[in-house]
């Protein structure tokens, strides 16, 4: 296993379609969305999991609590599933501070509450020192699907609106700037949130959406081409159109980083029907966490799988997936 | 950010546009040598925004794309030695030796890590006085006088627990390299800007009258390249085989006094090899005999058998811009990103990476720039 | 490998030993600090062009500006010309053909 299997990008997709997908498939999983949406008892349920494993484990703007609770309640959310029970499993390494555990189980309750789900369950297992990197976080969770919208890559339609929720980079950067010592007039902070609410409102505002994925590991980049690939369809951004802060824009120059590869905790994309994306853009735009959104293209037929990025120029490039993890260059 | 903003702004790249679509009258080939020019127009589509006319290449301008496969075999082997803390620019990471990349070698346990400065290798030797940390000096001119630097500080502290692994490249025997071959098709250059910083553009006036071509210093923004490629086509267009300089606001003809004779002190001119394209004399750097002891490649004798190349990559043919990366017979079939077969494929700069990335789908109808979504 | 960026010089910290004189140098909010061994003559204020650490040369102001404006000028009055649907002669200003001496 390479450190680039986990990065979000072309290896892990291999990763999954060549090892786990040929032993495990079924009609569920084959989907490849980040929740798998079952039934049960008549209702119609989202459930997913995650592990997490950031590094550093506190960073400005969360810990790797906050980050865990999120991060599931927001796959829940791109399912269009409202988020109810949450469950968390912790590996700690043995001589992990009591003190930092406590931080990071604060951090959990706090974004919980917030996200209104509810822990219902968990397990704690603790490795010999050395074996366990401080502390691995896994969450799952469940959520109901109370709308009859299908909202999946199949969805998508040529002429959608590609709509992102917000400013990118800051998680991925903030992030960065710890491991890397770097130093900021206004630090930058991670946005980790949870966004079941605007996705709440884009549904009941009577918005067809079409598809929604958040924006993690491999930036928007990852999500686009996963769409696209997933969908069988052209994705076309401008880069004059997609919101960056100054901030990370200047952090990504220092650092040789492209932002459209770098980890976001509370963005998401949504895919919607062209001539609802105004009226989808307020709605979002009435809450703080997608104060930013815009939008940033559209869905085009062809060339299927592929995401073009008209720069600021006006030049062409294609924004591919990422191979494994996005290296800093000097080049 | 001021100095980067302003040479990105669209009425001015319009503008700088504009100027070479009414100067040029015919087709010209033009070739930069940097890589950080070719992620600038790979990056931006700036071949969009010029004439049909005008042809860019890419020359062998990324110094990770030439570091010969024996270095790349030499640094996996050290890293993997215990008791090694092994360094370098994230660019390395990913090219394929023989058999490994760095990254497979911090995969099987040893101890890679990525800087962004030599200085961070220094303060990491200082820091671990058990451990022995190598730094793989990669790179052109402009990171020589950092690299310079940080042996020159090694020596003077007497911090034996350092050492570099040099594989330092010089341009304008490069440059001369691609002239030399009797395919060349390229009729002027665009130099590589912040290498000129250091080395000034003296260098540079023989080349361009004794093979007749001209020479632009230029920038890394769009409005740069596209005003030094302006300028190139009004000398091409007249006639003229001269060094010009478009990147004023940084260059100057000496360079850089103090980082040059900090060169001179730490390194000495040897031959190189080229990975893809044999060797070229006095075409690299090597360290001066007072500071051998801090040379990685002395100081870990390590055997390097088996160095293998594969057949297919023409690497070589693509680096010197005799061949299109799309000409490769296993371009984008056996050869990608995730499977390379030679270290242009790999690095971000490289022209095989930038052309299957962008280049190969352009084939479909990707319009330029759509004023409507 | 070329990847140098603009930023400004904040703070210096010299040093009887001028290989060893640093300062912090802001890139557009970022803060780093930079080797200055290279540049002697940077001071606070002054802009630098900084690749691995180090400040490889100051930027001169007066040249930055200057091909700034003259683009500007020139797409201002060729969207004049657009406009007023006249003929798109080149501007009367010499444009940059060689750069000389830029010492």
């Amino acid at each position: 296993m390479l450190l680039a299997h986990g990065g979000g990008g072309r290896m892990t997709n291999r990763l999954i379609e060549e090892l786990f997908l040929p032993e495990f498939s079924n009609t569920v999983l084959d989907t490849r969305h980040d929740g798998a949406v079952v039934a049960a008892g008549g209702a119609k349920l989202a459930f997913t999991t995650d592990g997490f494993v950031v590094r550093p484990l506190v960073f400005p703007g969360g810990n790797i609590g906050d980050l865990a609770v999120n991060g599931t309640v927001n796959d829940l959310a791109m399912c269009g599933a409202r988020p109810m029970y949450l469950s968390s499993a912790l590996i700690l390494e043995e001589g992990f501070a009591m003190a930092t555990l406590q931080r990071i189980v604060e951090s959990m309750r706090i974004a919980a509450d917030r996200a209104q789900i509810l822990l219902v369950t968990g397990d704690t297992k603790v490795v010999d020192k050395g074996k366990g990197d401080g502390v691995f976080v896994t969450t799952s969770g469940i959520g109901i699907i109370e709308h009859p919208l299908e909202i999946t890559p199949a969805a998508v339609r040529p002429g959608d609106a590609v709509i992102v929720s917000g400013d990118l980079g800051r998680h991925g950067i903030a992030v960065l700037c710890v491991r890397e010592g770097l130093e900021f007039e206004s630090p930058v902070e991670s946005d980790t949130a949870p966004l079941w609410d605007p996705v709440r409102a884009l549904i009941e505002g009577g918005i067809h959406v079409h598809c929604l994925r958040d924006l993690t590991r491999g930036g928007l980049s990852s999500a686009l081409n996963e769409i696209a690939a997933s969908a069988q369809v052209g994705v076309r951004v401008r880069e004059a159109d997609i919101p960056v802060s100054d901030a990370v824009r200047a952090a990504c120059e220092v650092l040789g980083l492209d932002p459209y590869y770098v980890a976001n905790e509370g963005r998401f994309a949504a895919f919607v029907p062209r001539d609802e994306a105004e009226r989808a853009l307020d709605i979002m735009r009435g809450f703080e966490v997608c104060r930013g959104a815009a939008i940033a293209g559209s869905v085009t037929e062809s060339p299927a799988g592929v995401v073009v990025l008209e720069s600021a120029i006006g030049g062409n490039r294609v924004l591919d997936m990422l191979s494994g993890e996005q290296l800093p260059r000097i080049c | 950010m001021k100095y980067i903003d302003e040479y990105r702004d669209p009425a001015r790249v319009r503008a700088a546009a504009e100027s070479i679509r009414r100067r040029v009258t015919r087709p010209w080939t033009i070739m930069e040598v940097c890589g950080g020019q070719t992620h600038t127009i790979v990056k931006t589509g700036l071949q969009d925004l010029l004439p049909p006319e005008v042809t860019l290449v890419h020359g062998p301008g990324c110094p990770v794309c030439v570091t010969p496969v024996e270095l790349i075999d030499k640094a996996v082997a050290i890293a993997l030695h215990s008791g090694v803390i092994f360094t370098s620019f994230g660019d390395m990471l990913r090219v394929p030796g023989s058999s490994k990349s760095l990254f497979d070698a911090k995969a099987d346990g040893a101890d890679v890590r990525i800087v962004y400065s030599p200085l961070d290798a220094l303060k990491l030797a200082r820091n671990n006085p058990d451990r022995e940390v190598v730094f793989f000096a990669v790179g052109f001119e402009t990171t020589a006088p950092a690299n310079a630097m940080v042996v020159w500080q090694a020596e003077r502290e007497g911090l034996t627990n350092f050492s570099v692994l040099v594989a330092h490249v010089l341009v304008p025997p490069a440059l001369e390299a691609v002239l030399n071959s009797p395919d060349c098709r390229v009729n002027g250059f665009i130099a590589a800007g912040h290498v000129c910083t250091v080395m000034g553009w003296r260098e540079y006036e023989p080349i361009a009258k004794k093979y007749g071509v001209p020479i632009v210093v230029t920038g890394f923004e769009p409005v740069d390249l596209l005003e030094g490629i302006d300028m190139l086509i009004a000398q091409l267009e007249s006639g003229r085989a001269e060094v010009g300089n478009q990147y004023r606001r940084a260059v100057r003809r000496d360079g850089n006094r103090p980082a040059q004779e900090r060169i001179a002190e730490v390194f000495e001119i040897s031959d190189r090899a080229w990975r893809g394209i044999g060797e070229i004399p006095a075409s690299g750097l090597r360290l001066r005999e007072r500071y051998r002891a801090w040379d990685a490649g002395t100081k870990f004798a390590v055997d390097v058998h088996g160095v293998r190349e594969s057949e297919e990559c023409i690497a070589g043919m693509v680096l010197q811009g005799l061949k299109r990366p799309a000409e490769c017979p296993a371009f984008g079939t056996r050869c990608t990103p995730e499977t390379p077969l030679g270290a242009p494929m790999v690095s971000s700069e490289g022209a095989c990476a930038a052309y299957y990335l962008y280049g190969k789908r352009v084939q479909t109808d990707v319009p330029a720039a759509s004023s409507e979504q | 490998m070329c990847l140098a960026v603009p930023g400004k010089i904040v703070s210096i910290v010299e040093d009887e030993q001028p290989h060893l004189r640093r300062g912090k140098v802001d890139f557009g909010g970022v803060l780093k600090e930079v080797c200055l061994a290279y540049t002697p003559e940077a001071a606070i204020g002054d802009y630098v062009l900084v690749h691995v650490g180090f400040a490889l040369n100051r930027i001169d102001e007066d040249e930055a500006h200057r091909i700034l404006d003259t683009f500007r000028e020139m797409d201002e009055l060729a969207q004049a010309q657009a406009e007023a649907g006249g003929d798109t002669a080149e501007p009367e200003q010499a444009r940059p053909e060689t750069g000389g001496d830029g010492s």
